[in-house]
């Protein structure tokens, strides 16, 4: 990176593999170990028996392979990677439905005053939550009890009173997902054609009929970019699940609050166990970039 | 208001127009479309359109910008513990409180100190990242996707990873530094390298998601600028430097905003470190003490006023950004 240059670097056919690109290359190997490093530490310290035995990175003795620590961390984590499920695809869902509608009516129709009325939700993304907490608490412990008012129908199911506090958060989570999925679908519909939008106008179609009908189904890829990063962002969340819910021993605790306290409940130092939590709860995040790694980057860099 | 009356005066005169539309009548719809230079449609469309904004409008309004002012009035009560709050008597005592308590500024230091260092080391290295991988690099894409993939794991997760990372007998770390007679050092546990340890893991996570800005916008430079710089002698850092980093400058403003997000919700790796409110000693960032005070110490108001301060440092760093925006017409 360094001096003059002289090979045109930047024409289709230019790669010429002189030192520079060597170095540029080893760089970038350099760095993929950087980056991932730490997550293939943990998975060869997960299956060893004695955690501090050997190289930090490489694998496991034949001997000292055991897969009984994956086993414990399920155990531990099962039910909280069932919960983090129920919890996270509604969430997801509902936040992008609505994201999409607000976008629509901001961007695709326009009328005065808009603006104002615009930068409040993009405003809203940038809110640190620890500004909107105790009142989150008040509201849904005094003001909007909801696991007390819907309590026929844990009676009715049989289920826990616990999936009330599961319910507070999956409605916190749609309302706090809004704005970022709004300004998403915003970016896109600003994209979009517009003589579309206008000729459909003209023709006596309704607003509502012009988003089911034109809209909605171009915004596929754009549901796809939505649904993959906000699925993470609510998955990965720890701050609103430690709050509504009471602790990571409840039986509605999603995946992260357990895994936050399994280092107490569990042996403190076992960093094999550890390590197979971790990555047993990054699991479906891991699946879910491997297989749309651009979708995610897309909504990251909107 | 003004605007709404009007807005819903339209409303029933569309509504009219639609049921004659409703059989299938063009010739009102050009009727419609020959009106549209007035500003009668834009009012009905405020109308006809509220029924896709309104509704998250609302949920987020109250959840967002209802919480903050409802926060605020709690924030100048002294409600602690358990039962009603009492609003009669409102005044700034925990706003006094907050700024003579060494606890407050030392978590006040941290914070800057965690948003300006991992800020800055983020952007310079996203840059270098973003550099590297705009130069003609085959599998570019897999390179861009290992690089941002630690941004799509929880601060849960790559907490666990990095306490085992920095853990004083065998984490690599300190077995790398003991290669050249470093060490050990106890990352976690010594205050005064804590705080560098946490930025340093949060850099690992998000620098690729700087790498990607950048990448945006450096993907749409055209060509011929890096042409006519060749053309004029210019060597490739010189290039760089007075060519192709200034028109980052945007995408440079709109990740340190993001960044800055990010930073304060560092709550989640800090909290997950020790499993507790109580982050490592020399740790403690506004948003840990924030939490701290109201759910462990019950301190209800207190907690309120530093979200509340905490929440006008954030507007410091985000109001300039959202009115530059709005002024380039980027909303």
């Amino acid at each position: 990176m360094t001096g003059e240059t002289t090979t045109d670097e930047r024409t289709e056919s230019g790669f010429d593999f002189d030192a520079k690109r060597l170095g540029l290359y080893a760089t970038l190997a350099l760095l993929v170990g950087f980056f991932l490093g730490p997550i293939e530490m943990g998975l060869v310290t997960s299956l060893k028996s004695d955690p501090t035995a050997g190289v930090p990175f490489l694998p496991p003795s034949a001997s000292g392979l055991t897969f009984e620590k994956w086993g414990t961390a399920f155990e531990a984590l099962s039910s909280g990677l069932f919960n983090s499920v129920i919890m996270a695809v509604p969430a997801t869902v509902f936040s992008a439905l609505l994201g999409s509608m607000a976008a629509y009516g901001l961007t695709q129709i326009s009328w005065k005053g808009q603006i104002p009325i615009l930068s409040l939700f993009v405003a809203a993304i940038f809110i640190p939550y620890q500004a909107v907490l105790v009142p989150l608490t008040q509201f849904w412990s005094i003001y909007f009890p909801l696991t007390d008012l819907l309590w026929f129908v844990w009676a009715g199911l049989g289920i826990s009173e616990e999936y009330g506090e599961l319910l507070k958060l999956i409605i916190t989570h749609i309302a706090y997902g809004i704005p970022i999925c709004t300004i998403l679908f915003r970016s896109f519909y600003k994209g979009m054609s517009e003589e579309m939008i206008e000729a459909a106008r003209l023709d006596g179609a309704s607003i509502r009929r012009i988003y089911r009908r034109i809209v909605l189904p171009l915004s596929t890829p754009m549901f796809a970019v939505v649904l993959i990063y906000q699925f993470t962002q609510i998955w990965n969340e720890l701050l609103f699940a430690l709050i509504l819910i009471s602790s990571g021993t409840s039986e509605a605790a999603p995946v992260t609050l357990v895994l936050a306290g399994l280092g107490e409940s569990q042996e403190g130092l076992d960093f094999a166990l550890r390590m197979a939590g971790a990555l047993l709860t990054a699991l479906p995040t891991l699946i879910v970039y491997v297989l749309f790694g651009e979708e995610f980057a897309e909504g990251a860099a909107t | 208001m003004r605007y709404l009356l009007t807005a819903i005066r339209r409303l029933l005169a569309s509504k009219r127009n639609e049921e004659v539309r409703a059989d299938g009548g063009t010739v009102e719809g050009s009727e419609q479309a020959a009106r549209d230079d007035g500003s009668g449609l834009f009012d009905s469309d405020l109308v006809e359109s509220s029924p896709f904004w309104l509704p998250p409008f609302l949920l987020m309004g109250f959840f967002v910008y209802g919480a903050i002012a409802w926060n605020l009035l709690i924030s100048l009560t002294d409600h602690t513990g358990f039962g009603e709050i009492d609003y009669s008597s409102l005044d700034f005592e925990m706003y006094s409180r907050a700024f003579s308590d060494p606890q407050f500024i030392f978590a006040a230091r941290n914070t800057v100190v965690l948003i300006v260092g991992f800020i800055g080391v983020c952007l310079v290295i996203g840059l270098l990242l973003a550099i590297l991988l705009d130069r003609q690099i085959r599998f570019k894409n897999g390179f861009r996707t290992i690089y941002l993939l630690p941004m799509s794991l929880s601060f849960v997760v790559t907490a666990q990873f990095w306490l085992w990372m920095y853990n004083v007998n065998s984490g690599i770390i300190n077995q790398i530094l003991g290669l050249v007679g470093l060490g050990p050092y106890n990352w976690i546990g010594n205050p005064e390298l804590i705080l560098g340890a946490v930025i340093f893991a949060l850099v690992w996570q998000f620098s690729g998601y700087t790498m990607v800005v950048y990448l945006a916008t450096l993907q749409s430079i055209p060509n011929a600028h890096y042409e006519a710089a060749r053309v004029d002698g210019a060597s490739t850092i010189k290039m760089y430097w007075r060519v192709i980093i200034p028109q980052l400058r945007n995408a440079m403003i709109s990740a340190t905003v993001v960044l800055m997000v990010f930073a304060l919700k560092a709550f989640d790796f800090l909290y997950a470190l020790v499993g507790g409110y109580r982050p490592p000693k020399g740790a403690d960032i506004l948003p840990t003490l924030m939490v701290r005070m109201a759910y462990q110490n019950n301190e209800w108001a207190y907690g309120s006023a530093i979200a509340i301060l905490l929440f006008l440092l954030a507007l410091g760093i985000v109001a300039p950004y959202l009115y530059h925006q709005h002024k380039h017409g980027n909303l």
